[in-house]
């Protein structure tokens, strides 16, 4: 029997930025080689999973089915790009790899599916069924009395499903305490803006009277991220939920919060722009500067 | 031709006083057996625990029982969730809500989500639809679903089974419990005639022929599978019928029915659901490519059902043995032209 031990914790904040960098560069050459697909999302979530990855998480690439590692349930299956070049990153596959993204026989599938790559927790695209899978599994681990977390990562826009709430009330039932919810908060879905869609406010407040320990955080903060992490693993009696108010499209100036580019990817000009802007930022980065 | 004996019906098959029993007593034993040789079963409700039988297993495993409230689609999720983390999840309502309304959740989560994993990857979600076809009776149609064998059987990699009755839906059920992937067992609301015993063979996807016969051969399951019994005995003087239990629709047992028509050269087939898409769908497309024969369906004939006494309504949709009867002689006349 191999004894398998997570991976080292990152912990330092420089480092965790730049790592963060490094996943936005590498899912905006994704997205230009798969000529379609989501880049506004991805980008702004890519502080997020850095956090998840190489900080916060207790888990090891080498053995993706490892059971205790706690599991990260990406709902919005939609900003795939920045989960797969994330688990590229911290080690699930090399990251030349993410250069076949939404390729046929690819195993990085225009939207996650477990089964094609290792590593994945769950097949997700249509919206609002995340936190039902999540709540499944936490369910599950309180009733072996086993010591995994579950972070389900949603969208805003997939608040406006009803089978949200459903898990919402079950998690909220449940006292579900090793359950941790994500919004990315960015306001934009596909047709516009999420007040204009459909009202989501005040989010937070709904989230409470479903007993749920709400925080509400800077989606591009790697340590608010980390610290409302740890926060989540101090309450006992209630799953917690994490606003991360975010802008999409984080660190490329004209993709920033304009709802058009939710569902795009970039063009081999646009990516160039968008490339450069990312490598001032890392470089501001080493200099202290960001 | 006969009863095959070694389908070991019972003895009194042809008895007025055959005892009737639920077809989902048998799904409330099979959990709490199923549930007694493997601690990884779980069951979850939507609040209808005690009419679909999972509160046997509630009584007897309150810690592995999940009431989810009136939510099929959290339900159908939250168990792709519990079995992704190790569980074999059972999830029980009525088939109308439950394949009904969570078609999309049982697609991406559960079929989809297991399609292609490794073994021992499997998501272990077992869908039990309950009070299925229009014998749920004075109900009405919102609650009679028609087509859910239909939605189940066009998802890659589920089993669909639809036991006959109690016994066999027991050992449907344990099957399913022992067997990796998604299933679907269908079952009905009334009572029905217990025609299967212990010693019945069941076997996931294969066809148990329950009578031989040489001019046509009735492909049923469900309550049907009695009827079409019933209404090979009422023709026995005119025309000798094979009766197949084809519980299990998906896998089809198609080795069994090439075998079958090759012998008898037209087919009938029986369910309670509607007349394509189910039962019917599955045997004719298989036979269509395989070897063309006549083919009569009996079945819903692309309409709602209504209110009304099960018995009742199963004559006025055509779903009795004097319909079987009616269809074979048709599908013998096909035949022989």
């Amino acid at each position: 029997m191999v004894t398998i031990k997570p991976i080292k914790k990152v912990t330092d904040l420089k480092q965790l930025k730049l790592l963060a960098n490094q996943i936005r560069q590498d899912l905006i050459e994704a997205l230009v080689s798969a000529g379609s697909g989501h880049t506004a999302g991805p980008l702004g979530m890519a502080d997020v999973f850095t956090a998840l990855y190489f900080n916060v998480i207790k888990h090891n690439p080498k053995y993706p089915f490892w059971e205790e590692r706690d599991r990260v349930v990406l709902s919005n299956g939609h900003i795939c790009p920045v989960l797969y070049s994330t688990m590229a990153n911290v080690g699930y596959f090399p990251r030349k790899e993410l250069k076949t993204l939404r390729h046929f026989g690819t195993r990085l599938q225009g939207h996650p599916h477990r089964a094609a790559l290792p590593g994945l927790e769950t097949t997700s695209g249509p919206l609002g069924s995340g936190l039902s899978q999540a709540a499944g599994m936490a369910y599950a681990f309180q009733m072996d009395n086993k010591k995994n977390r579950v972070y389900c990562l949603m969208s805003d826009g997939e608040q406006e499903a009803g089978q949200t709430w459903e898990a919402a009330m079950f998690a909220g039932k449940n006292k579900l305490r090793n359950l941790v919810g994500f919004i990315d908060r960015n306001n934009i879905q596909i047709d516009g803006n999420t007040e204009d869609i459909m009202p989501l406010e005040p989010l937070a407040d709904k989230y409470r009277s479903f007993n749920w320990h709400v925080i509400e955080i800077n989606a591009n903060n790697i340590q608010a991220i980390i610290d409302a992490c740890n926060e989540a693993a101090t309450i006992y009696e209630k799953p917690t939920l994490i606003i991360a108010h975010n802008i999409p499209g984080k660190g490329v100036s004209f993709m920033e919060n304009d709802f058009l580019w939710h569902g795009k990817p970039p063009t081999a000009e646009q990516a160039k722009v968008a490339l450069a802007e990312l490598k001032v930022w890392r470089e501001n980065i080493m200099k202290n500067r960001d | 031709m006969a009863i095959n004996s070694k389908a070991y019906l019972v003895p009194n098959l042809y008895a007025k006083d055959i005892k009737k029993v639920k077809t989902r007593d048998g799904y409330g034993k099979g959990l709490v057996k199923a549930g007694e040789k493997n601690k990884n079963v779980v069951v979850l409700c939507a609040d209808l625990s005690e009419s679909t039988r999972s509160e046997w297993f509630q009584k007897k495993f309150p810690d592995r029982y999940v009431q989810v409230g009136v939510a099929e689609q959290n339900m159908a999720s939250l168990a792709s969730g519990m079995a992704a983390a190790g569980k074999i999840a059972f999830i029980s309502s009525y088939a109308a809500f439950s394949p009904g309304r969570n078609n999309e959740q049982i697609r991406t989560t559960i079929s989809y989500n297991s399609w292609g994993s490794k073994p021992g990857k499997e998501i272990n979600v077992k869908i039990a639809g309950a009070h299925a076809g229009i014998s749920v009776g004075p109900d009405g149609a919102t609650h009679q679903a028609l087509e859910d064998v239909g939605l189940m059987r066009l998802q890659p990699g589920m089993t669909v089974i639809v036991p006959c009755d109690d016994v066999e839906c027991e050992k449907a059920t344990i099957a399913a419990a022992e067997t990796p992937g998604p299933f679907y067992l269908r079952f009905g609301r009334a009572d029905y005639p217990s025609i299967t015993t212990e010693k019945t063979p069941f076997k996931v996807g294969r066809i148990e022929e329950f009578r031989s016969g040489k001019d046509c051969t009735i492909v049923a399951n469900g309550p049907l599978v009695y009827e079409a019994m019933i209404a090979a005995k009422k023709l026995e003087k005119e025309i000798d019928c094979q009766v197949l239990n084809c519980h299990t629709v998906k896998p089809l047992d198609g080795a069994a029915l090439l075998k079958a028509v090759k012998m008898t050269g037209c087919v009938v087939t029986a369910e309670e659901h509607q007349w394509h898409g189910g039962l019917a769908g599955a045997v004719a497309e298989f036979l269509g490519e395989n070897c063309p024969v006549p083919i009569k369906r009996v079945g819903v004939r692309d309409r709602f059902g209504e209110s009304g006494e099960p018995a009742e309504l199963l004559k006025v949709f055509g779903l009795t043995s004097d319909d079987i009867v009616k269809a074979v002689r048709a599908a013998v006349k096909m035949k022989r032209k």
